[in-house]
């Protein structure tokens, strides 16, 4: 069983449906209980990343996501899911993230239009099972306004090019984020939710 | 790079689709569903769905299309019509929608776009905008399908949509919105060159030509309905129409 943390708002509905075609079953839950039950985790997000965090923290859940990677459980960090990873955002301020991997967050330059919405395509950096499959330069969609900015260059699976680079797809031991929506990537996306599975089970 | 976008527009009333005919290769035409697996099929890139439904009873029936489209199809879509307050938009976005398009509801109440991109974020707040020429170069916000000119400017009421949070606007050209005769471009430019979040452009889609017009020109989106409905545009021959004339389009429908 997945489990998916419902810290608050966002469509998450359709997260649940994309892991249904794979034949995944997953929960919506809150409860420590379920997340330390559960085989993985799916962390999504959306909005702002100070309200998630302080939606995490106010559900007791920081710990529980700490030690259960800690412990090696795998877990998926989507858009701003993968945001909160990191030591720090700049989101309107200067906020503490889960620091489960090194580097921050910032906002996307404006030479570009903000937020980065829409079809972009995929670099591949540093090999990983994650993009098996998968031609080059393959287009998955994005939605946000912050991205992470420095990180350790052996954690970066592919990249995507807007107003400079962005880290779309990085992985280190039992930690995957994506950028960008897997789930509404078309069957590209279902692909890299597929080579996800596969590769923790 | 990112890819300019192509967006078929369905219009749902009491959870059937308005306008959808033409189709010989499925068998329900009206199914917002099947209509949406087709263009999914096809390449569209994101889909619109416009809720044209009165009542609070049929507004139920529109949410279960709302899950029902998410439970089928794996790219994005917002949702439309009949959107007055922040509890109108958690509900469409629970029921699987990415987006929620705010038209008139912002114009007497602009409060609504803020207080939802806060909530929601900016990502997943679109201002659908309906203006008019009312003098040269001199375009109106109108609401009431048309019918009532606010007499506020819509260069500036983008700008300030964008101010207020909105992370997307549709910019629908009422003078050539079922004209066919091409999108309107000064109005989508001007739009453009004020704002800096991306721009759908809509109305007034006849050929190809008139994609790659509004798309070199300011839009990162083109929306249309009946073109599309009617059989009358492809969506592959357009994306290779686009793609011939040095427009990046997402092409790996079928890659496997």
């Amino acid at each position: 069983m997945i489990a998916i943390i419902d810290y608050g708002a966002g469509n998450i509905k359709s997260l649940q449906f994309a892991l249904a075609k794979l034949n995944k079953e997953s929960v919506l839950t809150t409860e420590p209980r379920v997340i330390r039950d559960a085989s993985s985790i799916i962390l999504p997000g959306v909005g702002a990343f100070k309200d998630a965090m302080d939606a995490i923290n106010a559900l007791g859940l920081t710990d529980v996501i700490k030690q259960e990677v800690q412990a090696g459980k795998p877990i998926l960090g989507i858009c701003l899911g993968m945001q909160l990873f990191y030591d720090k955002s700049y989101e309107d301020g200067d906020w503490d993230g889960l620091g489960l991997l090194q580097g921050n967050v910032s906002r996307i330059k404006e030479t570009v239009k903000v937020p980065h919405m829409g079809w972009n395509t995929i670099t591949k950096h540093n090999e990983s099972p994650l993009t098996l499959h998968l031609p080059d330069n393959f287009h998955v969609y994005f939605v946000h306004s912050y991205a992470v900015g420095e990180l350790e260059e052996a954690t970066l699976v592919g990249s995507t090019e807007y107003g400079g680079r962005i880290p779309a797809i990085v992985q280190q031991g039992n930690i995957t984020g994506m950028q960008f929506h897997p789930e509404k990537s078309g069957d590209i996306g279902i692909q890299l939710l597929a080579n996800y599975e596969e590769m923790i089970s | 790079m990112l890819a300019k976008r192509i967006i078929p527009c369905l219009d749902v009333d009491k959870g059937r689709v308005v306008k959808g005919k033409k189709f010989q290769n499925i068998q329900d035409v009206d199914d917002p569903v099947a209509l949406a697996k087709r263009y999914n099929e096809a390449g569209a890139d994101e889909l619109v769905f416009y809720d044209i439904t009165a009542s609070n009873e049929e507004r139920n029936i529109f949410l279960d299309v709302v899950e029902q489209v998410a439970k089928e199809i794996a790219i994005p879509f917002t949702v439309g019509g009949g959107i007055r307050t922040v509890e109108d938009i958690h509900k469409v976005l629970r029921s699987g929608a990415d987006k929620v398009s705010i038209n008139s509801a912002a114009v007497t109440n602009p409060q609504l776009i803020q207080d939802a991109a806060l909530k929601f974020g900016s990502q997943c707040i679109v201002l659908s905008i309906d203006a008019k020429e009312v003098a040269p170069n001199q375009w109106n916000v109108f609401t009431k399908g048309g019918r009532y000119d606010t007499g506020i400017d819509a260069i500036q009421w983008a700008k300030q949509g964008e101010a207020l949070g909105a992370g997307e606007l549709v910019i629908n050209a009422m003078d050539s919105d079922g004209e066919k005769d091409g999108y309107n471009i000064p109005l989508t430019k001007a739009i453009a060159d004020t704002v800096n979040i991306p721009i759908v452009a809509s109305g007034g889609a006849g050929i190809k030509e008139h994609f790659s017009s509004v798309l070199e020109q300011g839009a990162d989106a083109a929306l249309a309905a009946s073109v599309f409905h009617y059989d009358e545009i492809q969506i592959p021959d357009l994306k290779t129409y686009l793609e011939e004339n040095n427009i990046i389009v997402r092409r790996e429908i079928e890659w496997k």
